[in-house]
């Protein structure tokens, strides 16, 4: 539309988006090498959470180790493979809104069972 | 609104002017995965409410082979590999690998699914059910549900294919291909958490 | 009439329908204007019988003893009435406003998934009547609408399991919305209009569905449970297996509190609608509104316990909650704040919309007063599962909400059949529905605190309720007859023909003012550009130097459209494949509960109307 154009100078802040400027990842694309990459990292993470588990480290520390590394593989696969590292911001934020309250909410009521202190 | 058309001459599909420029789709779908954290959180919360809780057996320590869950592991996370390369192919308008990695996605996904039922067919046989104890309750609808997305998710795959093969799909399919993407690879993220939550983590031995 | 000039894809299994007029249209329309006045219409209808429902419950309590209707049945019947008002009244309600206004409040000729948006609907519809197909297979839901285990999960009727059921299926339609109407809020925007120029309605829809989609998770993963529990014996709120009911507790209270608000914030943006056009002053620190209910929305999610103090959780549990709950009246009161000094020094115009604007304010000041008593524990302790809950409930919920919904329904009456209701019987009306609606609730908080309990199908003369629950009764018939005044004026207005004399009979602030009445399908001629906030209002009128409105010659509607109207603009077409996939929901439901043949019937009908829905020419050939 040349319409488009006029408007861009009137409207201050989001008015016409331009999808084709904001809408695709402003940084490289992974390659396929890298995704590869991932996957062997991923790989590499799994079998060193099958070993922590039959590691008879004591409970606390096996427990820790356990979700470090499980939250490392989540957030491997959230940024790279769902490319919330390339893209806008605002998926992400959609996306943890949600995770960040699921973590928060379902913490307290464990908390309220006193699931810790078994 | 635009919706994805197989007419040679429409070009990509992102074409729909919107306030922030980003698709309509894609928000929509972050904003449903956001929302299903809420749905496993539950699930998830249940499952470790009562771990340990069960009156009876079998128990986890009983029927758990975690050397044959950690294969379905390593088979699920491959399939996310497979569903990346299969956009990369896509992006690529390389219409034939595209649907080559796809289907192997969903050859994988099958694959896991399918161990899935054959652990559950053994747990039974083991004498847990639903209903037996609150392991066998937690258990089967936690891992359930989330055996019920991958599903979904591998119908919504070889629709792709299908779609694909029939020239139903625009010249550039990378967006409907990355759209099942993003469900397929949140689906993946949920088992790391149950893999870790529900059978790498110990279990408290029975009162 | 819009044309489609796209070319057609290629075709899907059937030819898509094309008509936008006559009875079949109403099947198969995407329109959110018509899917608008459809959730109304339903929601209208579920009210009527939610108000009857309170009638009998009404009618069995006026007297202690009576046996109008036995404790089995008052059981059905509080617990339908709840349902109803909650899921297949107030909720659709709400939606139905949503649906109309918000792509015109934000200059959009629909929402982001137009067929989204019907299946919707249609799921919705589905799932209030399975849930009163009960009365006819066996019992209706009897557990309350909050359907405690392991009462619920235990009883022997089926009542319980067409209540997971069946919220299960509304829950897949509110989802749905949920998610439609939060990317066309965020992303259908017209030019200009920036998020800080959206009227404070959109701003309150926008909270309302991220409200949903986050909380209907949760009650979907608790009745998914109970549903297990009841049909397959799993073992999750069983204590006898190690099962524990306070489970059930939490994962209903964590949706259940944020559903409150769901319910109250359209409410709470159509008062703020309102109360500026009738001032004719722009409302009172915009900002504020939305940032408060903002706030509502993420501190409604800290508050559930509130409904659990009496669960025994213990004391760090209740007073944290405690204070969260307090600190929740906040925001609240920032808005109420504003309101009061949007009107103070306005030239206040009482119509009818404004009479139920300001009478919803004073309602829920009133139940946010007993609210507030609520939140503090010991208080609570002697409160809780007496009718001073009750009270308190209907205060904020139907003294709020609803008469927000009425003030909503004569305010743009209007722009949806172009003709205003009638402003004698309106006024009547209202003071009719005010005064019984506090004959009925008011006397409620002196039952409560005497001790008079909830759920309870009798009560004996020697507790000395008698007199108030006379009067109680009283008012609720009186309430029934102001909503018959309500369809009568209905009924006269309809058959009166008087047309509107202009487009903008109010003299409003926002865009959907600015087209026809009702709107053409397209909305709008040309797409508008956004300025400012309450950009029409600034379209009509500029200040002189003094200060002073001065209208604008030829600024405002949008010029009556020509032979050429709508030429060009191509609207998505009509669709039946939402109905169809809406179909394979209650079925599925009917197949769990009878036969697993219907569940593949259903599964196959919803996998049909998806395949067919994805696959369906994007215009009609």
């Amino acid at each position: 539309m040349s319409e488009h154009d006029t408007f861009r100078e009137e409207i201050g802040e989001e008015g016409l988006a331009d999808p084709r400027e904001t809408g695709r990842p402003h940084r490289p694309h992974p390659s396929a090498k890298e995704y590869i990459r991932i996957g062997m990292i991923l790989a590499v993470l799994t079998s060193l959470e099958v070993w922590t588990s039959y590691s008879g480290l004591p409970h606390g520390l096996m427990i820790t180790f356990l979700w470090v590394m499980s939250a490392i593989k989540f957030s491997l696969v959230a940024l790279w493979f769902m490319h919330l590292r390339f893209d806008d911001p605002r998926y992400s934020r959609f996306f943890m809104l949600g995770l960040v309250g699921a973590c928060v909410l379902y913490l307290l009521v464990l908390l309220s069972f006193r699931v810790f202190a078994r | 609104m635009a919706e994805t058309a197989a007419h040679a001459a429409r070009p990509a599909h992102v074409e729909e002017h919107t306030s922030t420029g980003l698709p309509n789709t894609k928000l929509a779908m972050w904003l449903f995965l956001g929302s299903e954290c809420l749905l496993f959180g539950a699930l998830i919360t249940t499952y470790v409410l009562y771990r340990g809780a069960s009156q009876t057996g079998p128990y986890p320590s009983d029927v758990f082979d975690i050397p044959y869950t950690s294969v379905s592991s390593f088979v699920l996370l491959a399939s996310s590999v497979t569903m990346v390369l299969a956009l990369t192919a896509a992006e690529k308008h390389d219409h034939v690998r595209m649907r080559l990695w796809l289907l192997a996605t969903a050859f994988l996904g099958m694959t896991f699914v399918g161990g899935q039922v054959y652990e559950f067919t053994h747990f039974y046989r083991e004498g847990l059910s639903l209903s037996t104890n609150l392991f066998g309750t937690t258990f089967f609808v936690l891992t359930g549900f989330h055996g019920v997305h991958v599903t979904v998710g591998i119908l919504m795959l070889l629709s792709l294919v299908g779609m694909s093969s029939t020239n139903r799909l625009p010249d550039d399919p990378a967006f409907p291909v990355e759209m099942v993407g993003l469900y397929w690879h949140f689906v993946d993220v949920v088992w790391i958490v149950i893999f870790t939550v529900v059978y790498l983590i110990p279990n408290a031995p029975p009162k | 009439m819009a044309t489609a000039s796209v070319p057609a894809r290629r075709g899907g299994i059937v030819r898509r329908p094309t008509s936008t007029t006559g009875l079949r249209s109403w099947f198969t329309t995407i329109d959110h204007k018509k899917i608008g006045m459809l959730y109304g219409y339903t929601a209208f209808t579920f009210f009527i019988i939610g108000g009857l429902e309170a009638l009998v419950i009404r009618a069995q309590l006026a007297r202690p003893d009576q046996t109008l209707v036995n404790a089995a049945q008052y059981n059905q019947i509080f617990t339908m009435h709840g349902l109803t008002m909650i899921f297949l009244f107030v909720m659709p309600m709400s939606a139905a406003f949503f649906n109309y206004l918000i792509p015109l409040m934000i200059g959009a000729r629909d929402v982001a998934f137009p067929r989204l948006n019907a299946f919707s609907y249609w799921v919705f519809l589905a799932g209030g009547l399975f849930l009163y197909s009960s009365w006819f297979l066996g019992g209706a839901p009897n557990g309350g609408w909050f359907g405690y285990a392991p009462n619920a999960t235990t009883d022997p009727t089926p009542g319980m399991t067409f209540y997971a059921l069946g919220l299960l299926i509304t829950g897949i339609a509110s989802s749905a919305g949920a998610i439609n109407l939060a990317v066309t809020v965020v992303n259908m925007r017209a030019p200009g209009m920036t998020l800080f120029r959206m009227p404070v309605f959109v701003w309150m829809g926008l909270v309302v569905q991220f409200l949903l989609a986050f909380s209907l998770p949760i009650i979907t993963v608790a009745l998914f449970e109970m549903l297990f529990d009841r049909r397959w014996d799993t073992a999750f709120f069983d204590p006898t297996r190690g099962g524990d009911p306070i489970l059930w507790q939490h994962l209903f209270w964590l949706f259940g509190h944020p559903e409150v608000y769901i319910l109250i914030l359209p409410a709470f943006g159509i008062i703020s609608e309102i109360l500026p056009v009738f001032s004719r002053k722009p409302l009172f620190g915009y900002q504020f509104v939305v940032f408060s209910g903002i706030a509502i929305g993420f501190i409604g999610f800290g508050v559930w316990v509130h409904h659990m103090y009496a669960a025994g959780l213990g004391p760090v549990a209740n007073t944290a909650f405690g204070i969260s709950t307090a600190i929740i009246a906040i925001p609240t009161g920032v808005k109420i704040f504003n309101w009061m000094a949007t009107m103070a020094g306005g030239d206040l115009h009482f119509d009818t919309p404004m009479l139920y604007a300001v009478g919803a304010v004073a309602m829920f000041v009133i139940g946010g007063l007993s609210g507030v008593t609520h939140s503090v524990v010991p208080s609570d302790y002697q409160q809780t599962d007496t009718y001073y809950v009750v009270a308190h409930f209907h205060y904020v919920l139907f003294g709020g909400a609803v008469f927000g919904l009425f003030a909503g329904m004569y305010y743009w009456w209007p722009k949806v059949f172009a003709q205003k209701l009638g402003e004698g019987i309106g006024k009547v009306q209202f003071w009719l529905l005010i005064i019984g609606f506090n004959m009925t609730f008011g006397p409620m908080h002196i039952l409560g605190l005497e001790g008079m309990i909830r759920r309870e199908y009798t009560y004996p003369a020697a507790l000395g309720l008698t007199f108030w629950n006379e009067v109680s009764s009283a008012g609720a018939f009186l309430i029934a007859f102001s909503v018959l005044l309500f369809i009568v004026n209905v009924v006269r207005t309809r058959r009166r023909h008087r047309p509107l004399e202009t487009d903008d009979p109010w003299d409003a602030r926002t865009l959907e003012w600015m087209t026809a009445c009702p709107p053409e399908p397209y909305n709008f001629e040309t797409i508008p550009v956004v300025h400012s906030l309450d950009e029409f209002w600034h379209r009509k009128y500029a200040e002189d130097k003094e200060g002073r409105l001065v209208r604008v010659p030829a600024g405002a509607a949008e010029p009556a459209p020509g032979p050429a109207a709508g030429h060009g603009i191509h609207m998505p077409s009509p669709s039946f494949w939402p109905l169809v996939a809406a179909v394979g929901l209650p079925t599925i439901a009917y197949g769990v509960m009878y036969s697993w043949w219907l569940v593949g019937v259903g599964a196959l009908i919803l996998v049909v109307g998806f395949t067919g829905w994805a696959l369906e020419p994007s215009v009609a050939d």
